[in-house]
């Protein structure tokens, strides 16, 4: 046998120990958790804003009266315009809305400066400082999830929380899942809010209460026909 | 040669101080944007990009425009063009530079807008018009000045500037190719993820631009005695006059594949742009006026008596250029995000003050072309 005829007859013997398919599943299951949001769509009560006040309140979001220029990370809308082709799971009543977190996240692209992206965990993030305010990631978004700051918002801040940063005028900013408070063991501030309507958690752990949740229960996403893979599920 | 653009009469003088006068006023408003943020213009939520954008698109078609005579002349040897290129491309240059100011007054922290080239991102649409923006100018700026730099010392321009005319032509193209995609990637706004737009954008070019450029040259031939000659304004409207039927004919069919199907999500920006939505209707007397004005314009291109009558000409050449102006700036950017994802319709109006920021930026338009116009017939003149 040849040195060649050796070193080929090893690299076979090595193909059948490992097929390309094991590869591909290693890489798949790349380490680290995969955050998801559920959302049970007859949860929320009329009036109830303890998830928006605590998000907003943490974060620095500014309450900005005008309609054009408001700033908001989570809020409610009726079920018909969140799901404007889906059978009428909840006739009335406010539904809760954020950001998805896309897995395949139309805004990340678009930014020029990367100013946007998604980290390994799932989440789409921002950055506040290298952001130019061009907003084509508020024009990429199909959810209405981002919000850009047209003045600077502290004025309109009532109490300014120094655990996290404001921003200034010129940039996009949206929910950010909390990123944060996970990096602290916490769960995200909203789904701390409600005692009842919110759950949160990884996604590749079948122990977890989302995974619980979305094998006993029917869950939609908004627009999911856009191929976005939302994060975000809503539990009919 | 600039030195030929800073001696003149009293008329030109007068024109020089008004535009200054304008691109002060435009920068000192744009300093009060920049102090307050965006909130001083009309944009919100709903409608993020606005009035900056709308002439951005516009501009960067009519900078295109100039491939229309630098592609006869340079490549089919369409010797009438000969004295209306140099007019098509300085054009250009003072296009694209408008187009890319229209950018920079619309950034949140132009501060920053040196993060494009820190972190050049290859998947965004906006790097590569940055870059094909630029190239254009860079092109245009050198094309031009060599071939009239060449021209007044009466020698033949340098071989290497024939290659950079070559690249220039589908260069042309791509830049209006790029800004379309900007829009057409866009999954989240129905009315623009269509393949229709760039083609579109191209044939509202080639009709916008060179109305401009007919207009410009009917000026300096009333104004200065610089003759591009009959064949060169006779060959461009031509080429007008296609470009704008084409451009009709895109119109129709993309109103066909909508109203035919009638799938609600895909109507709905239509119908707020020429019915309007509920008390919302803003747009629907600009677009009806922009559908007379391009297809009055079209009806009277089709008779010679008309288009070869320069008076007439002009008139229509202007109905042309405010036409594709509506269409491709508001009748494109505010419909897209209306309605909102969320279903919400609102009205957008530009403010006073984004209204002069907007001036402040043509009145530096109208400079530069009006110095390098200045230069051109001045060299004319002396060979």
């Amino acid at each position: 046998m040849t040195r060649r005829e050796f070193l080929r007859a090893l690299a076979l013997a090595g193909f059948a120990v490992v097929t390309p398919a094991d590869i591909l599943k290693a890489a798949a299951k790349a380490p680290g958790p995969k955050w998801a949001m559920t959302i049970d769509l007859s949860a929320c009560s009329d009036g109830c804003t303890d998830c928006i006040s605590a998000c907003h309140t943490i974060h620095n979001v500014p309450d900005i009266p005008d309609p054009k220029r408001k700033i908001r990370w989570i809020w409610t809308s009726s079920f018909h315009d969140l799901f404007p082709d889906a059978p009428d799971y909840r006739s009335g009543g406010p539904v809760l809305a954020l950001c998805n977190h896309c897995e395949e996240p139309p805004c990340v692209p678009v930014c020029p400066v990367k100013a946007t992206f998604r980290r390994k965990d799932g989440i789409v993030m921002m950055d506040y400082h290298r952001c130019i305010g061009c907003r084509y990631c508020v024009a990429a978004c199909p959810y209405g999830a981002r919000s850009f700051n047209w003045q600077d918002p502290r004025p309109f801040i009532g109490k300014i929380d120094p655990g996290y940063p404001t921003r200034t005028k010129g940039v996009v900013e949206k929910c950010n899942f909390c990123e944060e408070r996970l990096a602290k063991g916490l769960m995200p501030a909203c789904v701390e809010a409600c005692k009842k309507g919110l759950a949160f958690g990884d996604l590749s752990d079948e122990r977890s209460q989302v995974r619980r949740l979305l094998s006993s229960r029917h869950a939609i996403r908004r627009k999911a026909y856009l191929g976005t893979k939302p994060k975000v599920f809503y539990l009919v | 040669m600039i030195e030929k653009a800073l001696k003149g009469g009293g008329t030109y003088r007068a024109w020089l101080s008004f535009l200054c006068a304008v691109i002060a006023a435009g920068f000192i408003a744009w300093l009060y944007q920049w102090a307050y943020g965006l909130s001083v213009t009309g944009m919100g939520r709903t409608v993020s990009w606005g009035l900056y954008i709308a002439n951005f698109t516009f501009f960067v078609g009519v900078a295109a425009s100039a491939v229309t005579v630098v592609l006869p002349y340079y490549l089919h040897n369409m010797k009438e063009f000969k004295r209306i290129v140099i007019l098509g491309e300085f054009l250009a240059v003072s296009s694209v530079i408008m187009s890319l100011l229209f950018i920079i007054v619309d950034l949140g922290r132009p501060d920053r807008a040196f993060n494009m080239i820190l972190h050049p991102t290859p998947n965004s649409l906006l790097f590569w018009d940055m870059i094909v923006l630029n190239g254009y100018l860079f092109l245009n700026l050198v094309i031009g000045w060599s071939t009239l730099d060449a021209e007044a010392k009466g020698e033949r321009p340098l071989p290497w500037v024939r290659i950079l005319i070559i690249i220039s032509i589908p260069w042309a193209v791509s830049i209006h190719t790029v800004t379309a995609f900007i829009y057409q990637g866009l999954v989240a706004r129905p009315l623009w993820h269509s393949p229709l737009w760039a083609p579109r954008f191209l044939a509202s070019a080639f009709a916008s631009g060179p109305s401009l450029l007919i207009l410009m040259a009917l000026f300096l031939k009333k104004a200065a005695r610089f003759d591009v000659g009959t064949d060169a304004i006779r060959k461009a409207t031509t080429i007008a006059t296609y470009a704008l039927l084409v451009n009709i004919f895109l119109l129709l069919v993309e109103l066909f594949t909508t109203l035919y199907g009638a799938v609600p999500e895909d109507m709905e920006s239509l119908r707020y742009l020429f019915f309007g939505i509920g008390s919302h209707h803003a747009l629907v007397p600009w677009m009806w006026a922009s559908m007379a004005l391009m297809g009055l314009s079209a009806c009277g291109l089709l008779f010679r008596r008309l288009r070869e009558n320069e008076g007439a000409l002009a008139v229509i050449c202007l109905a042309v250029f405010a036409g594709v102006w509506i269409d491709k700036g508001l009748g494109l950017v505010v419909p897209g995000f209306i309605p909102s994802p969320l279903g919400e319709v609102v009205d957008y109006a530009p403010t006073p003050l984004e209204a002069l920021i907007t001036a402040g930026v043509w009145a530096l338009g109208g400079l530069i072309v009006t110095v390098m116009y200045r230069v051109v017939v001045k060299v004319r003149e002396s060979v």
